[in-house]
């Protein structure tokens, strides 16, 4: 097999606008679906001010813990009106918001993982995006035997990845630099 | 690497081979010469995520995101844009040397004069009636994308005294997992401000920064409408099985 070196990144930088936000980019689900959920946070700097130029992106399991994929060894999957991808710039204010459905259990390599959300984060001022994930707070058993996060020692930093819970959903803060700096994972 | 557990370890396991881990290739978050990096990169080091199934997957987006026109950023107005019409075209293939077809590439850019249409841009060039700089495409069978625009001009910027970005096009990819998933910039040959640009030396390795390098076309231009630049994307292959790396390792001695 010839390996091919792959092509660096490079920032979204501050013109992010022109080229990734969608329309529908927020509306992994349409609003008034059931079971739709918000998922609303700030992406905050080193210096604890909102970072008005970023943009997240979501993507996860349906709620039955399948995907619309066919390198999914269970087959390929769709759960109609769900498109399991969301995408946000985030505003003046620093803040995002994703409309999606709660995945289900998806299975890894060491037995079920609890419910989680894949989020990446691009900004004006990040070279390459970073990634993070995102668990649901209601989930304690799941979440405590989940692999990922149980590969996390100190367990404030484990909790930066537990969404918080809203009234129309769930809030889940991305702290890049800092005070309560998100974990962020080598992808 | 992954490695395949074995049964008895996990009765209830779905192990799936994951993606080649290329950190040689990017630059690192905390590059003090781009000045923006100081306050938003992470100080604690990256947890290692195994690749599950969210890994290994991605959205599969259909030709309904492109209209028909959405390759060419140079038609959508009442006229034409100013500056040098060009080709961009290329192939997306992974690091295993397979095409990657059916992907979404989303690309934004400054016109001719290097301003941007965004209002955090005012820098005194002038902004084009007849051009906007959003474009995308998806590749086809053979992973090939094309798309036909004006070259961007070069622009200031406030990182350093008299600091300029080199022309370039910002490119967005997903690829088929979510481990593939890229954005970068695309630069032409040739440019005088590479060195003195923080994001093309943020790229540490010197043969890294010139993957991001168009390269002249003349066998893509148009005769008498347009010059071309082909740029290939290489996104992060599938990790080998260990069957098929001994597969491989058959091959190589035959
Ligand atoms: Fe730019």
């Amino acid at each position: 097999m010839s390996t091919h070196p792959t092509t660096p990144a490079q920032t979204v930088g501050p013109y992010l606008h022109i080229g990734l936000p969608w329309p529908d980019g927020p509306y992994a689900v349409a609003e008034g679906a059931p079971g739709a959920v918000w998922i609303r946070g700030t992406v905050y700097d080193g210096a604890g001010e909102p970072v008005t130029d970023a943009l997240v992106e979501t993507w996860q399991a349906d709620p039955q813990g399948r995907f619309d994929h066919p390198d999914d060894p269970r087959g390929a999957r769709s759960h109609p009106g769900f498109r399991a991808f969301g995408r946000c710039p985030t505003g003046a204010d620093g803040g995002y918001g994703i409309l999606t459905l709660k995945p289900g259990t998806v299975p890894g390599p060491h037995g079920d993982q609890a419910p989680h959300i894949d989020v990446s984060l691009f900004a004006r001022g990040m070279l390459h995006r970073v990634v993070t994930r995102l668990y649901f707070p209601e989930e304690e058993a799941a979440n405590a035997a989940d692999p990922v996060l149980n590969s996390i020692g100190d367990p404030d930093a484990r909790a930066t990845l537990v969404a918080g819970a809203a009234p129309d959903g769930y809030r889940f803060d991305i702290r890049i630099q800092g005070d309560g700096e998100t974990v962020f994972f080598d992808v | 690497m992954p490695t395949a557990p074995d049964a008895a370890s996990a009765p209830s396991g779905l192990y799936v081979p994951g993606y080649v881990r290329d950190h040689d290739t990017h630059p690192p978050l905390d590059h003090p010469g781009y000045r923006s990096t100081a306050l938003r990169h992470p100080r604690r080091p990256p947890t290692l995520l195994p690749h599950t199934l969210t890994e290994i997957t991605a959205p599969v987006l259909g030709e309904d995101r492109v209209g028909e026109h959405d390759h060419d950023l140079t038609r959508g107005h009442d006229g034409e844009p100013q500056g040098q019409r060009i080709i961009v075209h290329g192939q997306v293939r992974d690091s295993g040397g397979a095409a990657v077809p059916h992907t979404l590439v989303e690309v934004w850019q400054a016109n001719a004069a290097g301003r941007y249409r965004h209002t955090g841009d005012n820098w005194p060039a002038p902004l084009d009636p007849h051009f906007t700089g959003v474009g995308r495409a998806m590749t086809d069978a053979e992973g090939r994308y094309r798309f036909v625009t004006v070259r961007p001009g070069a622009y200031p910027w406030r990182n350093h005294r008299n600091a300029w970005r080199p022309a370039h096009i910002h490119f967005s990819l997903f690829g088929r997992a979510f481990t593939q998933r890229l954005v970068t910039q695309m630069y032409f040959p040739d440019d005088p401000l590479f060195f003195q640009d923080p994001m093309w030396n943020s790229v540490p390795d010197p043969r890294a920064r010139e993957r991001m390098l168009a390269r002249y076309d003349h066998d893509a231009t148009r005769p008498e409408w347009a010059l071309a630049y082909r740029w290939d994307i290489v996104l992060r292959g599938r990790e080998q099985t260990p069957f098929e790396s001994d597969e491989e390792i058959l091959e190589d001695d035959e």
